[in-house]
């Protein structure tokens, strides 16, 4: 079964890139081993980091469906940072994979504890049979 | 002398691979490297035999290139421990060129089998490396069947042999009491791989490994090496009695479509046929199981020619069978269908209840789809789309939601929801 680990950041706060050099290098570090771990697990699909949000954009069809781009949206509290998608054997797995992202060492070393989103990723039809 | 290489040249390489792998695993006493050989060995074969023809003795040929990859390994691993100890050590150790077709050993399927199924590895790594190992497949095609990355799959297939070096299983055939009891794993596993032909279904179809067939062949294999054991027959016979619907199971925009509105002129006969030839041989050595019942309750439907004529107090008396043997949540809710075909479906709202305690259940969406289903039966519409609603956003299979939220579009449209007068003295009349 796969499941999409979301890792959401609030946007109030230090935010990571006013870190102090130490607790950055423990935090890549790791991320960078938790990912090989997975790998080495056979449990890793995809995990990918995403922008700052000042490179977003929010696009909507115009006229004749042109993109119509708006920039970043302040109003927005969090902001997904980076997104993980796992194979694994039981839900449990997962969500044990996603305290351990929750976790994440941050300022000062301490755990984050940021909150991960668990969903599962849907699948095709279903075996008509029992177990 | 070589023969041109076709698709029959294909399934004969994944044939010959877990006969090779067994020979070369006898010969060096190492599984894991071994299957790595094979392996590669497999990969060298398919393009060398695409443009150079298949060679006389094809078994021969990949044992020997498997050979030789671990004999190369071997030599490799001794010149490294020689640099580390600066110790000469003798060559003595190197495999001499026999006759390794004298290693092979009919069962050697079968002991890989056993091996590859065992209850010390998890579900997904012994479903990856008994495709790999006894089907023959590569890497590659199993991690494009399973989207996910082939260094995924790799490092899945791996860590499956470490674990069989962990728990160090022997690489001889289990005794027959041992058999016995670790056969219902083995399977388990081709089940699972079968239902996982279906459950993967999802995303780029074009070039995806067809894992029912896989299974099939698998299943078909093992039949061969035990003849006479009943469950491994009814578990050929359900895949192929279910096989046998997969063009009418799902329409032209991939929807799901149930099995009483399928077109059952689209359902393979010959499949049918052969299943259901399998389960009469099977029944008559009289050792009912599992599988042999499931295989019965899908011959009743197979042999419908209509929905309406199917006979569901047959099936109700299987499912009371199977209860006994098998007493899980799905059969316990498959049960309550059959008895509400056969009783009303006030019965099977009736027995619901029962199973609304199950914690096996709790929270799954086909405890809510079958409700919605006996509400609709019942005319009580409007709970009817609730509970359609509610498995529709519990169920994780894309063509079942799809399915769902149409029968609840489908009910609330009809004009027979709540505020339909008639149908709430409809509900009202049967309780």
């Amino acid at each position: 079964m796969k499941y999409m680990l979301m890792m959401n950041t609030m946007r109030t706060g230090r935010g990571v890139p006013e870190w102090p050099k130490k607790d950055l290098q423990a935090h890549i570090a790791f991320m960078i081993a938790l990912n090989q771990e997975l790998h080495e697990r056979g449990e890793l699909v995809s995990a990918e980091g995403l922008s700052f949000p000042d490179q977003a954009r929010l696009v909507r069809a115009g006229k004749d469906g042109t993109p119509m781009t708006d920039g970043v949206f302040p109003e927005s509290k969090e902001f997904l940072a980076g997104f993980w998608i796992i194979d694994v054997e039981s839900p449990e797995r997962a969500y044990v994979i996603g305290a351990r992202i929750s976790a994440a060492p941050g300022p000062g070393g301490s755990p984050l504890n940021i909150p991960i989103e668990v969903r599962p990723v849907m699948s095709g039809p279903p075996p008509e049979m029992l177990q | 002398m070589t023969k041109p290489w076709d698709t029959a040249s294909e399934h004969l390489l994944r044939e010959l691979a877990p006969q090779v792998l067994g020979a070369v695993t006898r010969r060096f006493r190492d599984f894991a490297s071994a299957e790595d050989a094979v392996q590669e060995a497999m990969i060298a074969a398919f393009t060398h035999w695409q443009g150079e023809g298949v060679p006389e003795n094809p078994r021969g040929w990949l044992i020997q290139v498997a050979c030789r990859r671990m004999t190369d390994q071997l030599r490799s691993a001794i010149a490294r421990r020689e640099r580390e100890t600066a110790v000469a050590r003798e060559a003595e150790t190197m495999a001499p060129t026999i006759d390794l077709e004298s290693d092979m050993d009919p069962d050697d399927t079968l002991i890989l089998l056993f091996m590859c199924c065992h209850p010390a590895l998890t579900s997904s790594s012994a479903i990856a490396l008994t495709l790999r190992a006894v089907g023959g497949l590569t890497t590659a095609e199993i991690a494009n069947a399973f989207l996910v990355p082939e260094a995924t799959m790799a490092q899945r297939i791996s860590r499956a042999k470490q674990s069989i070096k962990a728990s160090a299983i022997p690489f001889h055939l289990p005794s027959p009491p041992e058999r016995a009891e670790r056969l219902p794993a083995v399977l388990h596993v081709l089940y699972l791989i079968f239902s996982e032909g279906y459950a993967a279904s999802i995303g780029p179809q074009l070039q995806r490994l067809d894992l029912a067939g896989e299974a099939i062949r698998l299943t078909r294999g093992m039949k061969n090496l035990l003849p006479d054991d009943p469950e491994v027959a009814g578990l050929l016979a359900l895949m192929l009695l279910t096989h046998a619907r997969r063009r009418a199971r799902t329409g032209a925009d991939e929807e799901l479509i149930p099995l009483d509105k399928q077109n059952r002129t689209l359902w393979d006969r010959a499949e049918i046929s052969e299943g259901i030839e399998l389960l009469t041989g099977a029944l008559a050595k009289g050792a009912v199981g599992l599988y042999q019942l499931q295989a019965a309750i899908a011959a009743v439907h197979d042999e419908a020619a209509r929905a309406a004529d199917t006979d569901w107090r047959q099936i109700l008396a299987l499912y009371e069978l199977l209860k006994r043997v098998s007493p899980g949540p799905m059969v316990m809710l498959n049960h309550a269908i059959a008895a509400a075909m056969v009783e009303g479906p006030a019965k099977g709202v009736e027995l619901l209840r029962a199973l609304d305690s199950d914690s096996r259940l709790a929270g799954h969406y086909r405890l809510d789809a079958v409700r919605a289903h006996f509400l609709e039966m019942l005319g009580d519409y409007e709970n009817a789309i609730k509970h359609y609603r509610i498995a529709a956003a519990r169920t994780t299979s894309i063509p079942e939601r799809n399915y769902l939220m149409t029968q609840a579009a489908r009910l609330a449209e009809s004009g027979k929801s709540y505020s339909d007068p008639r149908a709430t003295a409809r509900s009202a009349e049967r309780p």
